[in-house]
């Protein structure tokens, strides 16, 4: 039951937060590179502000799956890392706790780009 | 017909409001992305993955998925239909990794594909590594005065 309800508040906070996506592609022109921009970046400042991390506790994957977890990820890494290494720390912590992600894309991404090719439009 | 006409006329016909419609589609496929993500945190969580190891699993697949979906040329469709809910989602991050690197294939194995990996996926690492080094900066800067942390 808890994991059904678990699943449901992923469903519901994954799918809120991409209406606010559409609502912004929709109403504001922004294009889709900029979104993808404005939400890592927002995940940043929500986990900065202490606001993202309830809500992931809240929702799991609904949270962490859209793009502002990746920014959660990413700030709550540099956190982390200056309060267990010091100032450099800011510096390191962001793309290690992210390094997993970012480098599955770029080699899936490349292995992909290798092997296919696009389709006709 | 003229084109008051005809436009009055594509309107009865197209069923229900188109932005109703894009909003509910980008919020069940959003939604469901984030859901095969809890699917994935569980599996994670049975093997054993602890608690810094489970986003990474989580992501990796997602991104493994996504990236296969792009080449096959799956993901865009889904991106047609859904919007935002394709975009949103870490899925999409792969979707812009792969779909540019693809495209630009005849420019050459280093500044077609190896450049274009990075078209969408470097604007969105320069400002999220930068943002995150700002945060922690400002983390550093309240726990050394002591007000933080």
């Amino acid at each position: 039951m808890a994991d059904f309800l678990m699943y449901l508040k992923a469903f519901l906070v994954g799918g809120a937060i991409c209406v606010i996506g559409q609502g912004l592609i929709m109403y504001t022109r922004l294009t889709s590179a900029r979104v993808l921009v404005l939400f890592v970046v927002s995940g940043v400042f929500l986990t900065a502000i202490g606001v993202y991390k309830p809500l992931v506790d809240f929702a799991g994957a609904g949270a962490t799956v859209p793009l502002t977890g990746f920014g959660y990820t990413l700030a709550m890494g540099a956190a982390d890392a200056v309060y267990r290494y010091g100032f450099f720390g800011a510096f390191t912590g962001g793309i290690t706790n992210a390094a997993a992600g970012i480098t599955c894309a770029i080699l899936f991404g490349l292995i992909n780009a290798l092997l296919f090719k696009p389709k006709a439009k | 017909m003229d084109a008051k006409r005809y436009s009055k006329l594509v309107k009865e016909i197209t069923p229900g409001s188109p932005k109703l419609s894009g909003f509910f589609r980008a919020f069940w496929v959003g939604g469901f992305i984030s859901m095969i993500g809890q699917g994935f945190n569980q599996i994670g969580a049975l093997i054993g993955l602890s608690y810094q190891e489970l986003p990474m699993f989580t992501s990796s697949l997602l991104v493994l998925i996504a990236a296969f979906l792009t080449g096959i040329g799956v993901y865009d469709k889904i991106g047609k239909y859904a919007g935002a809910g394709s975009i949103v989602p870490i899925t999409g991050f792969a979707n812009s990794v792969v779909s540019p690197a693809m495209e630009f294939r005849r420019e050459g194995l280093v500044m077609g594909v190896g450049a274009r990996l990075f078209f969408l996926a470097g604007p969105v690492l320069a400002y999220g590594i930068s943002a995150s080094v700002v945060y922690g900066i400002i983390y550093y800067v309240l726990e050394v005065a002591g007000i933080w942390g």
